[in-house]
């Protein structure tokens, strides 16, 4: 089992905390409060019940697209990737829809699937969802010719070749792309939270904004961060699982 | 050691590849036949097609013309009689030795029985390296692995292309040994591409030799002292050799 990497943690956290203690001094306490009073309200904080409840919808909402964006794209990027004819006909609709900023169809989404977790979800999901294909794409047309010829003379079938070839292959590509779509994934929860909801991190963190209670704030975007390094952490471990003759 | 000279028929083999100038013709006309329990060694200039001969006739690569048969079937696709060893191994990265060995026999729905596994795997030297990663074995280690992997279904024809290129001179000798204890003990047939010249002579009982110019068999070397342990220290080993590399010489 791979140890977390503790020290370093501690010692960027550490350093983190020094600078903001140095621009809380510079820039005065009501503007920036420094890391003591916002450890405080930390503390007051997570021992209230519905201060999960802000932590448990954003979780939720993050992991849910996700996996949304995780169970689309990566098998559509295998199949494309290990398909010239197929990705020769997807490739100009992916190259025409990936640059458009997918945040700007927050309304439309939000007019389709409503203020609810669903049309939230989606949002996350459709942005994720390109890098993530594009990604698996690319990873699964690593796949060189040596290779399949070693493959084919063992007797396998496609689905053998997607197994055990595409699969492991793509993996590693895959887990990257993962680990980049937490940062926007908390990126965009913080858009998608402001509107139409009560619960989340996001809100938490707007509504203390609107009452001017700027460790709340810091609180809420303490809460936003722990929830990007969990899930950063985890892809790590099951990567170095699902990865393991990188590692050994 | 058999006889029967339609073990393996190729007749008429031609390979074109259809670049986007003028198409590249890479074999013509090949006619070569093998005998049950017999080797051949494939040898010529780079580019003259070798790989590509080994590869139309192992069924991974549709030739233009011509055909092939392996005990009077057509050969069109990878059969579990054939088993092919690559240069580079062919063993996939992310599969243990283990796992890299009973892939075939596992996609082929094969049980292998843990004996039999295990006297291959004695058989070859590579006991207790069932958990290790290809990146983790040496050269020779690597090239044994993927022998046992082509060797666990106990093919008739065992095709190999530059399989000891990679590796030095003392481990390139001490797996030929092997190969050829291999050949003698579990009666296969086999077609060797090489570009070593004492490789070819040590390994083939007949010398095919490959000419860039015409795509096809400048001339096939009769070699009937292949086969004996001590061959390479034989005064008609060094014969052999320099009758083949004056052929060779001539096939450029």
């Amino acid at each position: 089992m791979r140890k977390l990497p503790v020290m370093p943690y501690l010692g960027t956290i550490l350093v983190v905390i020094c600078l903001w203690y140095v621009f809380s001094l510079v820039l005065g306490n009501n503007l920036l409060p420094g890391p003591l009073p916002t450890f405080i309200r930390f503390v007051e904080e997570i021992g209230q019940a519905w201060f999960w409840k802000h932590i448990q919808s954003s979780a939720y909402r993050i992991l849910a697209g996700l996996a949304c964006a995780f169970l689309t794209a990566v098998p559509l990027g295998l199949l494309l990737g290990s398909s010239r004819r197929l990705d020769r006909l997807f490739t100009p609709f992916i190259y025409l829809s990936y640059p458009i900023p997918k945040i700007v169809f927050l309304p439309i989404i939000l007019l389709l699937f409503g203020l609810g977790d669903a049309g939230k979800i989606i949002l996350i999901a459709l942005i994720i969802f390109f890098q993530l294909l594009i990604t698996t794409r690319d990873s699964a047309r690593q796949v060189g010719r040596e290779m399949i010829y070693a493959f084919k003379s063992l007797g396998g079938n496609r689905w053998h070749f997607f197994r055990h070839v595409v699969w492991p292959v793509s993996l590693p590509g895959i887990f990257t792309s993962l680990r980049i779509g937490v940062g926007i994934a908390v990126a965009v929860l913080f858009f998608v939270e402001s509107i139409g909801t009560r619960y989340g991190l996001g809100f938490y963190i707007i509504d203390a904004w609107g009452r001017a209670d700027y460790p709340a704030m810091f609180v809420g975007i303490i809460g936003l961060s722990g929830i990007g390094i969990v899930l950063y952490e985890s892809f790590d471990l099951l990567e170095k699982r699902a990865c393991q003759w990188q590692r050994s | 050691m058999g006889t029967s000279p339609e073990f393996l028929q190729i007749q008429g083999l031609t390979k074109v590849f259809p670049n986007s100038g003028a198409p590249k013709v890479v074999l013509q006309e090949v006619n070569l036949s093998l005998h049950a329990c017999d080797s051949i060694a494939v040898v010529g200039p780079s580019g003259c097609g070798k790989t590509t001969m080994l590869l139309i006739i192992s069924g991974l690569l549709p030739s233009t013309r011509g055909s092939i048969t392996l005990e009077g079937e057509f050969i069109s696709k990878p059969t579990y009689k054939m088993a092919v060893v690559l240069q580079e191994y062919g063993l996939f990265p992310w599969k243990t030795a283990k796992e890299n060995i009973v892939l075939g026999a596992q996609m082929r729905n094969i049980k292998i029985p843990a004996k039999t596994l295990g006297a291959l795997k004695r058989e070859l030297g590579i006991e207790g390296l069932d958990h290790l990663y290809p990146h983790q074995l040496s050269g020779g280690q690597r090239q044994r692995v993927a022998l046992a992997r082509a060797l666990l279904l106990n093919p008739k024809l065992l095709l190999l292309d530059e399989p000891f290129a990679a590796l030095d001179t003392i481990t390139r000798e001490h797996l030929q040994n092997h190969l050829l204890t291999l050949f003698h003990h579990r009666n296969f047939s086999f077609i060797l591409v090489t570009h070593n010249i004492e490789e070819a002579v040590f390994l083939g009982r007949r010398i095919v030799v490959l000419n860039e110019h015409t795509s096809g068999i400048q001339t096939i070397i009769d070699n009937p002292g292949m086969g004996q342990r001590d061959y390479r220290e034989r005064p008609e080993f060094f014969q052999q050799v320099l009758l083949l590399r004056h052929t060779l010489k001539e096939a450029e």
